[in-house]
């Protein structure tokens, strides 16, 4: 896929809280073609402490609308200032970068997305583009409390969601892979993103299942097109780049998981 | 229109403007961005005998104006390279330069030796200087003996223009340049990464899985263009200057202070086709002072 430098326009920047934002953009060209698990290395500008463009997974695409949306979580300078951006203003994207998710074969494969914190941002998209295609997914969102479970209203139109929270504030009390769908239901595909040990967990649940099963990695990177061969993971073919060959990787491809 | 022609000895460049080991992968990266074969050069990812897996990750941290990597040289060794890598590179219309690198001496000689005859390849960039892998590398390049030693090893065998990679993280560079220029060095280039280090004061653990790591960027600028000063106040043959370079501006101080040409590195990460508007850039520099030639502003540097 071509990829391109970009500066798109901010539509609309949603505080959806303290730590996290929605930036929708857009570009008085049509975007160009992006596939869910996809991801942008976002220049942040204004941010002296911020040297490097951040990747940040494409969170959803409205080609109708000409929009590209990125869920931002606070977790410094950089994604500081993007929270801040307003209406109007442009941000430099090099994008769309990476591999995307696996489709499932069969139209009637029971599907589970299972997401945590940020990580749930490639999962709207992914969600989406499967019902469009005829699927159905069930999605399990957890976070620490409530106020860390974001867009169940957006996932809800993709799929049969189901939360848990560390504190019992919504939905079921606990993490993501104790959740009781995960014991009542059998899965032909899972797809998840979050924390590492989140999923970590889920690996090792699916692993169990002998179930197929996708993660997208976060590993920390500098140029997100293969140049640096800073964010490697240890994978059954050694190291391999997370911004290229990923970052959605088959669980049995990777080192963490065996 | 300025003429941007520039020789390195043999090695003839359509501009200055080259870009550096490790930072431009094999060029193609970076085709959808724009057309490489504009710029003067490409040093492609450290290449070493046989294959390398480099170091666990973590592999990097930002840090103030620049970031440290520990990359450790991954690499497919030169086979892999010449069979599988050479053939998708070299329809791209600029020099395709080696940068080659070893554990023991005998490794940089057979590494160098498969480079002789392939046409494609004018030129190798031996590193005497990654301050990531155990053995060899840096450890050639920060004393006079080896760095001397491994550099006659190579022009034993090696026909085709021989650029010497120098580490700045030694006493007196100019030193090091002196000697493997007394060892038929063609040119040197320099600096490459500043050995440094960083920390997770919340882990109380270092952010590298190498604990140490080099640092690029702007961060380094100042220390890399007085070493270009130095270095080519003392030698004799031609200068390459690379460090933290991140616009024409930058590049230009760079020829000034006595380089023949440079790379641009870290830059490539944050703006992908920053080494075509340094071209640019120079020619603009070059129209607006008057200068027929970049030839004209190399060492032009008024003390």
């Amino acid at each position: 896929m071509k990829k391109f430098i970009l500066d798109l326009i901010v539509k609309k920047n949603e505080t959806l809280n303290n730590q996290y934002s929605l930036l929708i953009l857009t570009s008085t060209e049509k975007l160009p073609e992006i596939l869910p698990g996809q991801f942008a290395e976002v220049r942040v500008d204004n941010s002296p402490n911020t040297f490097l463009r951040r990747p940040i997974s494409i969170n959803y695409i409205d080609y109708e609308a000409n929009e590209l949306w990125l869920l931002v979580q606070i977790v410094g300078d950089g994604t500081q200032k993007m929270s801040e951006l307003k209406s109007g203003e442009t941000l430099n994207l090099v994008f769309p970068l990476g591999n995307s998710f696996t489709l499932p074969e069969n139209k009637d494969s029971k599907i589970l997305l299972v997401g945590g914190g940020v990580g749930i941002a490639p999962l709207l998209y992914w969600g989406s583009y499967l019902k469009e295609r005829g699927f159905t997914c069930n999605i399990v969102l957890g976070g620490r409390s409530k106020d860390n479970l974001l867009q169940l209203n957006e996932f809800n139109q993709f799929g049969n969601v189901y939360t848990t929270t560390e504190d019992g504030s919504h939905g079921e009390m606990g993490f993501v892979t104790q959740h009781s769908l995960l014991k009542s239901l059998h899965f032909d595909y899972i797809y998840t993103c979050g924390p590492t040990p989140m999923m970590k967990a889920v690996a090792a649940y699916a692993t169990e299942k002998k179930t197929f099963c996708e993660v997208s990695l976060e590993n920390t990177m500098a140029c997100g097109f293969g140049a640096c061969l800073c964010c490697v993971t240890d994978t059954t073919e050694g190291h391999l780049c997370v911004c290229t060959v990923g970052p959605v990787f088959n669980i049995t491809k990777l080192k963490w998981q065996i | 229109m300025a003429n941007l022609n520039i020789n390195i000895g043999k090695l003839q460049l359509k501009n200055p403007v080259m870009t550096a080991s490790g930072t431009f992968g094999y060029g193609t990266e970076f085709s959808d961005f724009f057309d490489v074969s504009r710029i003067g050069g490409i040093f492609v990812k450290g290449t070493t005998l046989r294959d390398r897996q480099g170091n666990p990750y973590p592999r990097m941290a930002e840090t103030p104006s620049g970031m440290l990597n520990a990359v450790g040289l991954q690499n497919k060794g030169i086979d892999y390279f010449i069979n599988h890598i050479l053939p998708t590179v070299k329809n791209i219309d600029t020099n395709i330069i080696v940068n080659v690198s070893g554990s023991t001496i005998n490794e940089y000689i057979e590494t160098a030796e498969k480079l002789n005859s392939i046409e494609k390849i004018p030129a190798i960039e031996l590193n005497i200087s990654c301050p990531n892998v155990k053995e060899g590398g840096m450890a050639f390049g920060t004393s006079c003996l080896s760095a001397a030693q491994v550099v006659k090893a190579v022009r034993r065998v090696y026909k085709n223009e021989l650029i010497v990679k120098l580490s700045p993280n030694v006493t007196d560079i100019s030193e090091i340049a002196l000697a493997v220029e007394a060892e038929g060095a063609d040119s040197v280039s320099l600096i490459n990464t500043l050995l440094g280090m960083a920390i997770d004061s919340e882990k109380r653990k270092p952010v590298l899985s190498t604990v140490t790591g080099g640092l690029s960027g702007p961060a380094v600028k100042p220390i890399a263009l007085r070493m270009v000063w130095q270095v080519a106040n003392s030698v004799k043959i031609p200068v390459i200057g690379m460090g933290g370079i991140m616009n024409a501006a930058d590049a230009i101080e760079f020829m000034l202070a006595g380089a023949s040409a440079i790379q641009i590195g870290t830059a490539n990460f944050i703006d992908p086709t920053v080494s075509i508007k340094v071209v640019d850039g120079i020619n603009d520099y070059l129209d607006r002072h008057g200068f027929q030639s970049v030839s004209e502003i190399i060492g032009a540097l008024e003390v």
